[in-house]
């Protein structure tokens, strides 16, 4: 076996100086992309260590978001009565993209600190377990994207072209997740109440965001405020063309798409920015 | 500039890490906003882990690095292993290094041996093909067998840290970073890991091998460092630095001002 060969193919670089001039927001998006072997193994860990110990395995994924649903809608078409045609499906779709979104940042919150043990040994891009946390709830909704397509139909609406335009607003959502945890992730490094502040944070957010409740019942004040709520935008933009047919217009989709990009730059350059401090901090 | 030198493979200049020690806890930011708003400003006391330290090591050379605990030994081998950027000075590196610090970090006990093979092999920082060529080699020295399919949590210490040390030195780093892991492990074990070091050194693999066993040191390693409150005290032949090392742990009310002897 030629094992020069294999030695030429090494990633690691060939020289590392520490007094080298370099941009961190660019420098370790090329690291991000050169561990991706590393960021594929890191989604996998997650979802093996996650389903492979139950019965059902990977099953759980599907089955879970139904099960949330099916609780939702007991207590929602008992307690309160919201006029919204498919409202089942209403439901499971905002839950779909809020849980990529909820689950996604919570995770990326403490992938840095809890990634410190092998962190302070190996030298390892630390974007990559903020990536691997939105990874892996983004592999999450994936496997929940089909057992919703199925009940969508079951439920009697009928599949138009306009679902092709479905894969935009999970990409999205997932900027801007994404967005929101590097920073998140950041602070987390430097304050240990993140957790609790966020889990607060998110909570009110859920509420504030109409994924159980139509929009319409907002008062006229709250409705305003929804059109700067880019997580329900995007979640408007995945029920419209699924329930309705009908595909948002390009101009919204593209400013919404600029801003999630915008709320992402801001958090990688403070993460990045923040980056050689974090093996300072235990 | 240094480093230069075509057989240089890690040069330091002037390297220290400043670790800065908030006087008062201030851990939540809560309590900071509070800080913040009362326009107190949060004190820190300086905490120097290593202080100015110059160290030129060689390819193939294998460096010994002995001092108390809390000296700055791992903090040194932290800057090298790119973990820690120096806060000031320069660390200056060729080639790939693999850390030995602690064998299986990054194990995870849910998972077969298999599949900790490649997590582990990737945050070394290789790729899936380069894995699957090294891993019938890996499970080999490992001594696994068909326990590399079962979950880790099944294994015995043992079988995590030969698997852990044959992950790392099959992946034939440039420069191998050893931390205490002798010290662990059965007789067999040892006399194992020892072999293939040596077989790294003949190889040209250049060591740094931190261990309170001046023992092993004596055994693996052709230069020592000793450092002592994250300065360089003594560098030279392994024998004379053990000596300064030694009398210095017997007669402790010699002046730490010494100078280091190069």
């Amino acid at each position: 076996m030629n094992r020069g060969m294999a030695k030429a193919r090494t990633l690691e670089p060939q020289i590392y100086d520490s007094a080298s001039l370099r941009v961190p927001f660019i420098h370790e998006l090329t690291e991000l992309g050169r561990y991706r072997f590393l960021l594929w193994n890191l989604i996998l860990r997650d979802l093996r260590v996650r389903y492979k110990r139950s019965v059902l395995g990977f099953v759980w994924a599907m089955v879970n978001p139904l099960l949330t649903m099916a609780v939702l809608l007991g207590v929602f078409t008992q307690l309160f009565r919201f006029d919204v045609e498919h409202y089942p499906i209403y439901i499971l779709a905002g839950l779909l993209l809020w849980n990529l979104f909820a689950r996604g940042t919570s995770i990326a919150l403490r992938s840095v600190i809890d990634n410190g043990s092998i962190r302070s040994k190996i030298y390892v891009p630390a974007s990559v377990f903020v990536a691997a946390a939105i990874g892996s709830a983004f592999v999450n909704l994936l496997f929940a994207l089909a057992p919703l397509l199925a009940l969508t139909v079951l439920t009697g609406v009928r599949p138009t072209l306009a679902w092709i335009y479905l894969p935009v607003p999970i990409l999205q959502t997932t900027l801007l997740t994404f967005g929101i945890g590097v920073l998140i992730a950041a602070l987390a490094v430097f304050f240990a109440d993140m957790t609790d502040i966020y889990e607060v944070l998110l909570g009110a957010y859920f509420y504030l965001t109409p994924i159980i409740y139509p929009v319409s019942i907002l008062p006229d004040s709250l409705m305003n405020l929804e059109r700067y709520n880019l997580l329900f935008a995007f979640i408007d933009g995945f029920r419209s063309p699924l329930l309705l047919g009908r595909i948002p217009d390009l101009g919204g989709v593209l400013l919404t798409t600029l801003a999630a990009l915008a709320v992402t730059m801001v958090g990688w350059s403070l993460f990045t920015r923040l980056l050689d401090q974090f093996a300072y901090r235990a | 500039m240094r480093g230069s030198s075509n057989n240089t493979v890690i040069s330091l200049t002037g390297a220290s890490v400043r670790y800065r020690v908030p006087t008062e806890q201030v851990a939540t930011l809560k309590e900071y906003v509070i800080r913040m708003l009362r326009g107190r400003r949060i004190e820190y006391r300086a905490f120097w882990a290593l202080e100015g330290l110059n160290l030129d090591v060689q390819r193939g050379e294998s460096l010994g690095i002995i001092g108390r605990n809390g000296a700055g030994k791992s903090t040194l081998l932290k800057v090298i292993a790119r973990v820690l950027r120096p806060t000031q000075g320069r660390v200056w590196v060729k080639g790939n290094v693999a850390p030995l610090i602690e064998l299986g970090a990054g194990f995870h006990l849910e998972l077969t041996g298999r599949e900790n093979v490649y997590l582990n092999g990737a945050m070394l920082g290789f790729s899936q093909a380069q894995m699957e060529e090294r891993f019938d080699r890996i499970v080999a020295f490992a001594e696994l067998g068909s326990f590399i399919d079962a979950a880790l949590r099944s294994y015995s210490s043992g079988m995590i840290m030969r698997l852990g040390f044959a992950v790392a030195t099959e992946v034939e780093p440039d420069i191998l970073i050893i931390d205490e892991v002798l010290a662990v492990g059965d007789e067999s074990f040892r006399e194992k890991c020892l072999a293939r070091m040596v077989e790294f050194r003949a190889k040209g693999t250049t060591i740094l091998f931190v261990s309170h066993s001046l023992d092993s040191v004596r055994a693996i390693c052709d230069r020592a460092i000793w450092i002592d409150e994250g300065r360089l005290r003594s560098s030279g032949p392994v024998e004379l630095v053990i000596d300064a090392y030694r009398s210095h742990l017997l007669h402790p009310a010699q002046p730490a001002s010494t100078p280091p002897a190069d």
